[in-house]
Parts: C-alpha cells; sequence; structure tokens
C-alpha cells in the first residue's frame, strides 16, 4: 500500500498548541509543503508574527525569527537583503498585518522586497481575545465592538490583496480561502507560486489566506465554515490579482 | 483497500473531517485523548474508503495520514 498523504517534513511532531478547527494548522502545512516542493527548508528563515501564531518555530524544522508585533515584513527585509541566498519568508495575521504592522507591509511592498508574505484573514485578534481587527467585517460582534462594527465610527473593512495589488513592486497577490478541499488546493498552489517567484527572484509575493476562529467567532468548526461562504468570501473575493512573469521585472 | 491512519493523541475533535467525507465513514469517540479532547476514528467494516484525501486535506492538525 503506498502512502498517499502525509505529513511535510518541513514540520516537526509536535502538537499545534492552535484551538480546534483553526486554519493555522492547514496554513502551516502548505508553506511546508511549498517548502518541501522546493527543497529549501534548509536555506529557509520564516518570520514570525505576534499573534496566534508566534509560537511557529516550534512546529517548523527551518529557521524561524522572532519579530516586533506587525515588523514581520521589516525584519524580512533585513534578512533577505543581508543574506540574498536565503529564502525568506513572512508570516502575519490580520491584526499585526493589516493594523499595527501596515507601514512595513505597504512599503516592503513597494519597495519590491524579494519576501513572501503569508497573511491569514480571519477578521479578528486571535491570541488576545478577539478584539475588532482592520478586517473585522460590518456588523460583526467582537470584544471591542460588541454592537457590531459600524461604519460610521470604526470604518470599513480594509481589503489588503486589493489594496497591494496596484503598486509597482509587488509581482504576486492573490487571495484564497481555506474553506474546503477544493479552495485548499487552490490555496496551496498560490502558496508554491508565491514560492516560486522569490527562488526565481521575481520580487514581493504576497499570499491572503481567508481562515476560520471558532474560538473567537463564538461558533463551532461548521458554523465558522459557513459563515466564511456566506459572509466573507461576498466582501474579499477570492482570485489572484496581479501576477507579473520573470521577463515582466526585468 | 485505500485506508487512512488518524493520530488519535493529536487529533482536536474539531469535527472538519466528518463533514468532508463523502461516506460519512468518520466518526467521533466518546472517549478523550490525553489532550482532553473527543478524538475522532474510522469506521469502515465495509472498507468503502476510496482514499480520496479529502479529510486529509481538511485537516488543521495534520493527524491524517491516507494509503492507497
Amino acid at each position: 500500500m503506498k502512502q498517499v498523504f502525509a505529513k511535510p517534513k518541513a514540520l516537526n511532531d509536535e502538537i499545534m498548541h492552535y484551538c480546534p478547527g483553526c486554519g493555522h494548522g492547514v496554513a502551516h502545512r502548505l508553506v511546508a509543503e511549498a517548502l518541501d516542493h522546493y527543497d529549501i527548508t534548509g536555506r529557509t528563515v520564516g518570520v514570525a508574527p505576534v499573534g496566534c501564531s508566534v509560537l511557529m518555530y516550534d512546529y517548523f524544522n527551518c529557521d524561524i525569527i522572532e519579530a516586533p508585533h506587525g515588523r514581520a515584513p521589516a525584519v524580512a527585509t533585513g534578512m533577505k537583503r543581508s543574506r540574498s541566498d536565503l529564502i525568506v519568508f513572512a508570516y502575519q495575521g490580520d491584526g499585526d498585518l493589516a493594523s499595527i504592522g501596515l507601514a512595513e507591509i505597504v512599503h516592503a511592498a513597494n519597495r519590491g522586497e524579494n519576501i513572501t508574505v503569508i497573511f491569514i484573514n480571519n477578521t479578528v485578534y486571535g491570541m488576545t481575545g478577539g478584539q475588532m481587527a482592520p478586517t473585522t467585517l460590518l456588523g460583526q460582534k467582537t470584544t471591542t465592538s460588541p454592537y457590531g462594527r459600524n461604519f460610521n465610527t470604526d470604518g470599513y473593512p480594509i481589503r489588503m490583496a486589493e489594496m497591494l495589488a496596484p503598486l509597482e513592486g509587488t509581482t504576486y497577490v492573490a487571495r484564497m480561502s481555506l474553506d474546503k478541499p477544493v479552495n485548499i488546493l487552490k490555496a496551496r498552489k498560490s502558496v508554491f507560486k508565491a514560492f516560486e517567484m522569490q527562488i526565481n527572484n521575481v520580487g514581493f509575493s504576497f499570499v491572503e489566506l481567508l481562515t476560520i476562529c471558532p474560538t473567537n467567532w463564538g461558533m463551532d468548526s461548521m458554523e465558522s465554515i459557513k459563515r466564511i461562504q456566506d459572509e466573507m468570501i461576498p466582501y474579499f473575493p477570492l482570485g489572484v490579482f496581479k501576477e507579473k512573469e520573470t521577463e515582466d521585472y526585468i | 483497500m485505500p485506508t487512512i491512519k488518524i493520530e488519535s493523541e493529536k487529533c482536536k475533535g474539531c469535527s472538519l473531517c466528518i463533514d468532508v467525507c463523502p461516506y460519512e465513514l468518520i466518526r467521533q469517540e466518546r472517549t478523550i485523548n490525553h489532550q482532553g479532547y473527543q478524538y475522532v476514528v474510522l469506521a469502515d467494516p465495509e472498507e468503502q474508503c476510496t482514499g480520496c484525501t479529502l479529510c486529509a486535506l481538511m485537516c488543521p492538525d495534520i493527524c491524517i495520514e491516507v494509503f492507497k
């Protein structure tokens, strides 16, 4: 009997600390599969954010460096500029990337740094207890918006992929969802493409992944999956927003 | 025959694999594992599993291995 699905070698056997159903596990697996596929685990450095995935160095077999809150693209820039032979990726949540680290991500993208950024969008601050994030949907109840997000006082949810795609520096920008197997396979393709862009020295690649947060949404796993399909995907449309070829860059 | 192997100690009982299985071959146990979660097991007496890997793709704790 042949094994057709196994844990990627870039992940170790540690039990993940994430809540049941959390999308970080699948996102970790997709990144690890990309590292396995291109055989780059030995020369990859990941940059961990502040958020639920702050302990990702426990799970990956590659090197992980810890960045201050929101500053993962800046740390990744420094790492890549000083050691251009390394593959550097930043892995950030929505509170980290879209709120406190907005300046860092926009300028790293605008400079066209040759790094890969994986952005996990679950519409709340997860680790700190479900506060409102810039990506929180209108009307969504969180601990800091108990009556639902109101655009008069809180503004509108921010669409990061659409925001970064027009910048000249970005080469690959996509938004994918981890709600069902077919979308997970598409997301895997996108993550692979993002790493391929960096390996070919094309430039800045960005993949946004819509994931569930059952704990802070106050739902079970199945209701959370349904919420992605009914509420998140209509507001955050899936797709590849920009894809440059090597020739375009040169 | 195609089959899956579930590492019950890693499972957190999120039930995403139960919903996605086209033949409804995965069920939740009543007992709990060392983490304190009701883990899932494969209940496939008629060997209906096709090794489609849908459960493994959905599993956030990467505790399902598929053999074909």
